[in-house]
């Protein structure tokens, strides 16, 4: 490329307290040009971000904006140059609506007089919006009341009339629809054309050959290199990540598939789902697809207690269950890994010691006493077996890279000794090492005769690695179907609703 | 590592203060480090320490008690009730004790069944349980109390030279600290604390644990309250008023947070003394008690200043 690029880092370097993070690190982007970001959780991707950004101060290297050497001290003054960073946890107030959100901090008023311009700052966001093609959102609207994608479009138009030169999306499509998705993809299209560069931070290969130009990969803090996306493969760049060849994607399937272990008869919630009847064997992965708010996530939570039931049985080896609270599911063998790990499965605040043990205080305790022995013993086991990379159990999770924190929560229910997995969408935000990594753990699990049900929104996941596959649509069941008789096409038929 | 030893450096900050507070004084009054001070001391904080030990847990859970003054009032009003009516001292003290638990876990159905936000059904309950108490004392003290030995004991007593009281709170003190630290109920107050949900997601009730958490500190305050009624030989319908605003200082200076999930009952102790040293020494100075207010203001504002700069 002749043209100055519009942003380029040299031989980065950043320390945190003696831990090497960036080593020797480069990047560029022209404009107008879409560039990959890629590596495993704790690669370095978002510290080389928070570096150019300002938010870390690098230890070395320079970083040159349009060939003029340049320093950002925070965010504000790289927001100056149109740099926008937008967040995977997007930057919405969900109470005020679509154009005050556009214009926080930023509002349009009449002389220092502190009195708003209304009608002009809902003119510009309407224009704003349609510069995207988004003109269905209503500027008016309280943006909590949104869709994440149309969330995420507010947070581009936001970027956009701030003169955004560049625009760094973290895992922009994680939470969003198929349709949502190609929503985005033409926005970034129709950015690149304006001359914006666009640095896209994803774990979704089929992605990243769908939109950029160029990719960048990092490993364990070093610089990989960086391609054309037109003169490589997947499996090249998945190399350059991992550092040798993954092989198979999804282990062979090889356990013996025993008798029912849970069954589900009538599960029904009033609004969310009904007649919800299947089973699960033991040995058995059973892949839960559906579109998103088709209820497979509600149906997992009433089996868990997570959430009332208003009619239907559950029945674990033949004998009814009565849950109302998922100790009850729990003490029974039934273990619930949700979709959330922030949120749901994790106390960010604690250690790894802490959050583990809460699932297990039954093994380590004795008439409410905890047994710092067993305690540590327990803990020492499942962070071995399960390969967290950790300074030690004491360290908090918070501190853990995404994919090191998914372990934890799968660490929490093996030392349960579940009967019944329920796994919600256990790979999202995991790179494709970590990714692997559960798919063994879940293959593995399965030979010592755990069943496991496993919800998931990528169907080359639940082909890959289920037995059976259940279709969810608008809260009923609308298909179980054998692997071997599965294909996408009949998944998504039946996901949608076709015959 | 290293951060490891920045974390224990800044939970000693509470306790460098304490120090630097204590030599201060030290300079200033010969009588400060004297035993029978020190003594002393120990028994003027274990009132707002017991409370605040209670405070500790409920805000460790995210949570916050206002009504503990009134059920500390209350809880003295029956108990001196009962014993002016001549019951075996040990029972009233027990049946005492169990009013503050009721009481508190009453607070706790109300913040849990029925979702009403700490701040608010306590402030409700701190206004029924002092009217309450006024009904039940007519608005006068309740005198002529049990001249039994054990009843005296509580407030007054002495064992080997030491105020009971201070002891009192040295043995609640490491039964809560091991509580804390080593059973299944103190993990789970911290994790209910620290993610409700996730706990919750784990398996643990976090409803009963909130419950029995507003019980303890129900509990603790009536405790508090029956040492106060022996010291003063009446139940004062007034009684315990404010003290709220001392525990929950106590809890925060102790370095507890107040989103929950994060504290130590060490640190509630130490600020308990915090507060204590300051009373006690400005006293013995002779500063007048509306500056003293002042100071004791200045220095828990300062101390949760240095705290956000340390972060």
């Amino acid at each position: 490329m002749a043209e100055t690029p519009f942003v380029e880092m040299k031989a980065i370097q950043k320390s945190f307290s003696g831990n090497q993070v960036l080593k020797d690190v480069n990047f560029s982007i022209s404009p107008g040009e879409v560039h990959a970001l890629m590596g495993e959780n704790g690669a370095g991707k978002s510290t080389l971000i928070k570096v150019l950004t300002g938010i870390h101060k690098r230890d070395a290297g320079t970083i040159k904006l349009q060939g003029e050497e340049v320093s950002f001290n925070n965010p504000k003054q790289a927001e100056r140059e149109g740099i926008v960073v937008i967040h995977q946890e997007l930057n919405i107030i969900p109470h005020l609506t679509v154009t005050q959100n556009m214009f926080l901090g930023r509002e349009l008023t009449f002389g220092k007089s502190g009195i708003l311009k209304m009608k002009e700052m809902k003119k510009q966001t309407l224009q704003n919006l349609e510069r995207l093609g988004a003109s269905n959102i209503d500027p008016d609207e309280e943006a909590g009341n949104l869709s994440v994608g149309k969330q995420q479009m507010i947070e581009i138009a936001r970027a956009m009339s701030t003169d955004a030169k560049m625009i760094i999306m973290d895992e922009p499509t994680a939470a969003l629809t198929e349709r949502e998705i190609e929503n985005l993809f033409q926005v970034v299209h129709s950015l690149r054309e304006q001359g914006v560069s666009i640095v896209y931070v994803s774990h979704r290969m089929e992605e990243i050959f769908q939109i950029c130009d160029r990719i960048t990969v990092l490993r364990d803090g070093e610089y990989v290199g960086t391609e054309d996306i037109k003169e490589t493969s997947f499996e090249a760049i998945v190399k350059m990540m991992v550092g040798r060849e993954l092989g198979e994607r999804f282990p062979e399937r090889t356990s013996h598939i025993g008798e029912v272990v849970l069954q589900v008869e009538d599960l029904a919630r009033e609004g969310l789902f009904e007649n919800v009847s299947f089973d699960v064997h033991k040995g058995e992965i059973l892949g839960v697809a559906g579109l998103m708010g088709a209820g497979r996530t509600e149906i997992m939570e009433a089996v868990f207690g997570s959430r009332k039931k208003s009619g239907g049985n559950i029945y674990l080896n033949g004998s009814p269950l009565k849950i109302k609270h998922p100790q009850d599911a729990i003490q029974e063998g039934i273990g619930f890994i949700t979709e959330d790990r922030k949120d749901e499965g994790l106390v960010l605040d604690l250690s790894i010691r802490e959050n583990i043990a809460l699932t297990n205080m039954k093994a380590i305790s004795d008439k409410g006493w905890i047994s710092s022995t067993k305690e540590k013993q327990l803990i020492d086991d499942l962070i071995n077996k399960l390969h967290v990379r950790t300074t030690g159990r004491e360290q908090e999770v918070r501190s853990l890279s995404g994919g090191n924190q998914q372990k934890v929560v799968v660490a929490k229910w093996l030392g349960i000794k579940p009967k019944v997995l329920i796994l919600d969408e256990p790979t999202r935000g995991v790179d494709i090492g970590a990714k692997k990594e559960i798919y063994h753990i879940m293959n593995e699990l399965t030979e010592q005769g755990v069943a496991i049900i496993m919800v998931s929104s990528e169907l080359p996941e639940v082909l890959g690695i289920s037995d059976r596959i259940m279709v969810i649509h608008e809260g009923k069941v609308a298909k179980i179907l054998n692997r071997k008789d599965a294909d996408q096409e009949k998944i998504m038929q039946a996901a949608t609703g076709g015959e | 590592m290293q951060a490891r030893i920045m974390r224990n450096i800044s939970q000693l900050g509470p306790l460098i203060g304490l120090v630097l507070i204590m030599i201060i004084l030290g300079f200033l009054s010969d009588n400060f480090f004297t035993l029978d001070n020190i003594l002393n001391l120990l028994r003027q904080i274990s009132i707002n320490a017991l409370i605040a030990f209670g405070m500790t847990f409920v805000i460790l859970t995210g949570g916050i008690d206002l009504s503990v003054g009134s059920i500390l009032a209350f809880g003295s009003a029956i108990t001196a009730g009962m014993l002016a009516s001549g019951m075996d001292p040990l029972l009233a003290v027990l049946i005492g004790l169990l009013a503050g638990a009721v009481m508190g876990a009453f607070n706790g159905f109300v913040i849990t069944k029925g979702k009403v936000a700490p701040f608010i059904a306590t402030l409700a309950t701190m206004t029924i349980f002092r009217g309450a108490t006024l009904v039940y004392t007519d608005g006068r003290p309740i005198t002529g109390l049990s001249d039994s030995f054990v009843f005296e004991m509580i407030g007054k007593g002495y064992v080997f030279g030491v105020p009971f009281p201070a002891i009192l709170m040295i043995i609640v003190f490491f039964i809560l600290f091991f509580i804390l630290r080593k059973t299944v109920f103190g993990r789970q107050v911290y994790s209910v604390g620290g993610n409700e949900e996730a706990s919750i997601l784990s398996g643990i009730k976090a409803d009963r644990v909130k419950i029995w958490v507003y019980s303890l500190t129900g509990m603790l305050s009536v405790l508090a309250g029956i040492i106060l009624t022996s010291r003063l030989n009446s139940a004062q319908p007034t009684a315990g008023t404010m003290y709220e605003l001392d525990a929950i200082a106590a809890v925060v200076l102790g370095g507890t947070s107040l989103a929950g999930g994060r504290g130590r009952i060490v640190g509630t102790l130490i600020g308990a003394l915090i507060i204590g040293v300051l009373d006690n020494g400005l006293n013995l100075l002779n500063v007048s008690s509306f500056y003293q207010q002042i100071v004791k203001g200045g220095v828990i504002l300062l101390a949760v200043l240095l705290d956000r700069r340390s972060k």
